[in-house]
């Protein structure tokens, strides 16, 4: 951490940049945000360790409106996500100074908190240059010790790999963390009976209390207005039609990022209400990769995507429709 | 706020049988905006088009609803009529409550429900329907004829002798195309290359038509009058302008082991080739697969004995792009493939073979010059074996569920000129129906069974075995006396489906030309319009349509070139207003919709934007009207809904399925 504090401070010292997009330390432990630092002073706060899985890529479309260029950190699978909005001309290459930082798996507090650790005081071993497999957390009740794979997110299961797709300079080492498979829940969904499958989404949407974190977080979902929010079609009405209806939101929003996903994971990670998210997301990509050959989003930035591309080889809409 | 007319039509009792069609006129009253509603034996008649008038001048309608048949069929006729009584054709819409609802219900009550829902979304769409006004195109006065047989020869011919240009562009080295490897014709037993090889040289010395071999249609954009296309020109790797045709190459080329597509892969041919002696143009092409030089480097014998110095070695494939008005297909046919006929021994006997393969081996300049005889040993065969409808009628997904229509009429051509010419040998036919509906058809049937005493079996054939002595013992039943017959062959001929050219795919793709579930294409109506696509400027010649014969298929070619000399010597056509338009506030600039553009409509520009009085420049789409042709492929791509297609606008279409939903 100390040296991407010092990398961030010779960078603004020299004028390469005009300010830092990383994450500051919020009011607990494991609770950092994203933030924009612009002096030395402000860089105090500055924090990169386990918990800040917020993937920042988003924010460089605004900051490609900024003057002058931004030192963006970029975990390995962030990179993605900066690719795809490259792609789609929504954030601007040259305003980016691509800090491409190691990671070697991010936290999910509600795990560590399932696994019954309650009134969190500090935790151990959540810096990024710690090599250790346990955290140690102190809380209000003694010291707790959980394996740091174990407080792991998902996502980090499944973990695209320790590379960046794109950056200016690397700093920090990645660790190898995904031991499990990509699509193993997607599988076990698409066994499912159609009864058993509504039933189970339905059980998952129901939960839904339309605070759009997900949207928000999604660095697909970067509409300059979202159909949700527009009087054009009054897609915002129906969505609240009837207790169903309102889940149709997530469906629709898995309809647009289709093909532009990532895989990031953010919606998962974000959402308050612990609804699996990016199983929607995984389906597609699952199916896209069947259909059209193995495709990863955001992988480069000048690709042609199967969705929005036609060969003589593509499935035929029949074969598509006989998969369900 | 609109109003609105709705008129029911009974269509006689198409619809009125099943759709209680004043309940549908009385319902509609309760819709928001509808003023009059009315219903009418036959509204495309004239006098309903008159009650339609009439009713927009004494209501002063500002839109109608025709609840009819498919839009397909009358929304012009509804269009036209609008207009005359001064709406604007963009201000109808059609319910269809034929197609989709009386002919496909039996019960009233059902039906009439279903009719009413229809009726409303129609009428919600006609509440958000704005008046448009149509543009005008050009016409290029040129046609693109795909295929090079008989259908796309009579097409081209036609064309010409009405004063346009024709291009033809044909895959292999020749124009021909199948008829050219047939041996005689039905029913008249004349000679197929003479009737064809005059029609291939008066096309190609016609000074309005020009021909591209050895080339095939790689791109195609643009659309009615105005396509672009790319044909790439496969190196032949001789010069067309230089080579006199001698033929000596071919004689001294080396490699002579290459199956000749022309027989069929029943004999081979040299590496440099021309499919057959009157091949036009009679200019040879390597086969750069099968060319010792190609695939060594060292040989080169052609270029040295040609006198005229055409070889080219180094000649590399060209893509000409060419503008057309109309484009016509005539891609044919070929027969399908064996593999899972297994039980007619195909694969394991060469004397089991293809009644398109006995064509080649009747034919003078054929494999064997004419003479019949087993392809295994040579010998004159005394039994032979017809196999009919082998993949054809066929009922599980081994074959096609059609009739290939010139099977019943060949196998008696055939059966006929080999009793004809070798009195000695039996001949048998195996067959489920003899189907001879043509003129002089049957008569020429009967004169098979007749005269040259045929033996027809009604029946088909479990088994073929081929037996240790080379004869085939052929298994079948006779379904007429109710006996199994196992009989012993020396030469088996199956009459093998055929199916449309397989590339035909790729060519309906690129031409947006829709193809059916056995990859015929489909024609805008399978009654009123059996030579044009459902796309516009696309027509039909030929096999690629459906199964045909020789006269039909030039008739058809005849058609298809009357439609496309139609389209040509028009100068200018309406365009389709209902073309695309971007917000540039929703825009997110992601060119999401430029690569789904099939049209080339959409470009990106930087605009300067005031939104909500932020003022930056963005990068947004910019659709030029004149190209896109509102298939609507951008509107459902764009995430953000910027993009609309004016006539059918993401409004309009999710109040229809409100409607529906209500």
């Amino acid at each position: 951490m100390q040296e991407l504090i010092n990398r961030a401070k010779e960078l603004l010292a020299d004028g390469t940049v005009a300010r830092v997009l990383g994450w500051k330390a919020g009011d607990l432990p494991y609770n950092p945000e994203p933030a924009y630092f612009e002096t030395e002073e402000d860089l105090k706060d500055f924090v990169y360790n386990g918990f800040c899985g917020a993937n920042l890529s988003k924010y460089m479309i605004e900051a490609s409106k900024l003057e002058g260029k931004t030192m963006v950190c970029l975990k390995p699978c962030d990179t993605y996500s900066f690719n795809q909005l490259i792609k789609e001309h929504r954030v601007d290459r040259e305003k980016a100074y691509i800090v491409g930082v190691g990671c070697k798996g991010k936290l999910d507090i509600e795990r560590i908190r399932k696994q019954g650790v309650k009134g969190i005081e500090r935790i151990e071993g959540a810096e990024i240059t710690d090599d250790a497999e346990t955290l140690k957390i102190q809380t209000i009740y003694g010291e707790k010790t959980i394996p740091y794979a174990d407080a792991m997110l998902e996502r980090c299961h499944v973990c695209k790999g320790k590379d960046h797709m794109i950056f200016d300079e690397q700093i920090g080492e990645s660790k190898e963390t995904k031991d499990a498979e990509r699509f193993v829940e997607v599988e076990r969904i698409e066994a499912m009976s159609p009864e058993e499958k509504f039933a189970y989404f339905r059980s998952e949407l129901s939960k839904c209390i339309r605070c759009n974190a997900c949207r928000n977080a999604c660095p697909a979902c970067s509409c300059r207005k979202c159909v949700f929010d527009s009087n054009k079609f009054d897609s915002s009405q129906k969505a609240n039609v009837d207790s169903f209806e309102e889940k149709m939101f997530h469906i629709i929003r898995a309809f647009h990022v289709a093909g532009r996903c990532t895989d990031c994971g953010e919606c998962s990670r974000v959402c308050p209400q612990g609804i699996p998210l990016h199983l929607f997301n995984r389906k597609f990509i699952k199916d896209i990769d069947e259909l059209y050959g193995e495709y990863q989003a955001g992988a480069d930035t000048d690709s042609t995507a199967p969705l929005t591309d036609y060969t003589f080889e593509d499935a035929e809409p029949s074969i598509v429709g006989k998969r369900g | 706020m609109q109003r609105i007319g709705v008129f029911v039509c009974h269509c006689g009792s198409n619809i009125a049988a099943t759709v209680d069609v004043s309940k549908v006129a009385e319902m509609s009253l309760m819709e928001p905006g509808v003023v009059h509603a009315e219903d009418y034996q036959y509204m495309c008649s004239e006098a309903g088009q008159a009650k339609i008038a009439a009713a927009i001048k004494e209501k002063n309608l500002t839109g109608i609803v025709v609840c009819s048949c498919s839009p397909r069929m009358h929304e012009a006729t509804f269009r036209k009529a609008a207009e005359r009584a001064g709406l604007n054709p963009y201000m109808v819409e059609i319910a269809n409550i034929r197609e989709h609802c009386s002919w496909i219900h039996k019960d009233m009550e059902e039906a009439t429900k279903k009719a009413v829902i229809l009726m409303r979304a129609a009428v919600a769409k006609v509440n958000l329907n704005a008046p448009l006004q149509a543009g005008e195109s050009r016409v290029t006065k040129r046609a693109l004829v795909i295929g090079g047989g008989i259908a796309g020869i009579q097409t081209a011919l036609d064309i010409a002798d009405a004063g346009y240009e024709v291009d033809i562009v044909e895959k292999t080295p020749s124009i021909g195309g199948r008829m050219s490897q047939l041996d005689k014709t039905f029913p008249t037993l004349d000679c197929s290359a003479c009737i064809l090889t005059p029609k291939m040289v008066e096309a190609s010395a016609h000074e309005k038509i020009t021909i591209y071999t050895y080339s095939e249609v790689e791109k195609v954009s643009g659309f009615v009058g105005d396509f672009t296309v790319d044909i790439r020109k496969k190196a032949r790797s001789v010069d067309m302008n230089k080579c006199t045709g001698c033929g000596v190459c071919q004689e001294k080329c080396p490699s002579k082991k290459a199956p000749s597509e022309f027989n069929r892969g029943l004999n081979t041919r040299s590496a440099i080739y021309t499919p057959f002696a009157q091949a036009i143009p009679n200019v040879p092409v390597i086969d750069r697969e099968a060319c010792i030089k190609f695939k060594t480097g060292k040989c080169g014998i052609c270029s040295k004995v040609c006198q005229a110095g055409a070889v080219d070695y180094e000649q590399k494939d060209e893509i000409i792009s060419e503008k057309y008005g109309a484009i016509v297909v005539a891609t044919g046919f070929d027969t399908i493939n064996l593999d899972k006929y297994d039980e007619y021994a195909y694969s394991q006997s060469k004397d089991v073979i293809t009644s398109l393969e006995l064509e080649r081996v009747m034919n003078a300049a054929g494999p064997t010059h004419g003479h019949l005889e087993r392809l295994s040993d040579g010998k004159a065969p005394k039994e032979i074996v017809f196999i009919q409808c082998v993949g054809s009628r066929c009922s599980d997904d081994r074959g096609k569920p059609y009739c290939s229509k010139i099977c019943c009429m060949y196998t008696a051509k055939h059966a006929m000129l080999i009793r004809d010419k070798y009195p000695d040998v039996n001949v048998t036919v195996f067959y489920i129906d003899v189907r001879t509906p043509g003129k002089n058809f049957d008569e020429f049937y009967r004169r098979a069974v007749e005269q040259y005493g045929v033996n027809y079996i009604k029946g088909q054939v479990g088994k073929v075995i081929p037996q240790p002595d080379g004869k085939l013992l052929v298994q079948g039943s006779d379904l007429l006396d109710n006996r199994q017959i196992l009989k012993e062959a020396d030469m088996v001929v199956l009459a093998t489906a055929i199916e449309p050219n397989p590339d035909v795919r790729k060519i309906a793709t690129m031409l947006t030309a829709s193809i059916d579930t056995n990859n015929f294409l489909t024609e805008a109506h399978a009654k009123l319009r059996p030579v044009e696509s459902p796309t516009a400027g696309i027509f039909l010649s030929g096999v690629c349509q459906g199964p045909k014969d020789i006269p039909e298929t030039v008739a058809q070619a005849g058609a298809a070139a009357v439609k496309a000399i139609g389209l040509l010597a028009k100068d200018k056509l309406m365009t389709n207003p209902c073309t695309a338009q971007s917000d540039i506030l929703l825009c997110n600039g992601c060119s999401t919709c430029e690569n789904v553009c099939p049209y080339g409509a959409i470009t990106y520009e930087d605009k300067e934007v005031n939104d909500h009085g932020i003022r930056e420049t963005r990068r947004v789409a910019v659709v030029n009207n004149a190209l896109c042709q509102g298939c609507g492929a951008c509107t459902v791509a764009c995430p953000s809904g910027a993009m609309d297609l004016q006539g059918f606008s993401n409004r309009q279409i999710l109040a229809e399925v409100d409607a529906i939903c209500r």
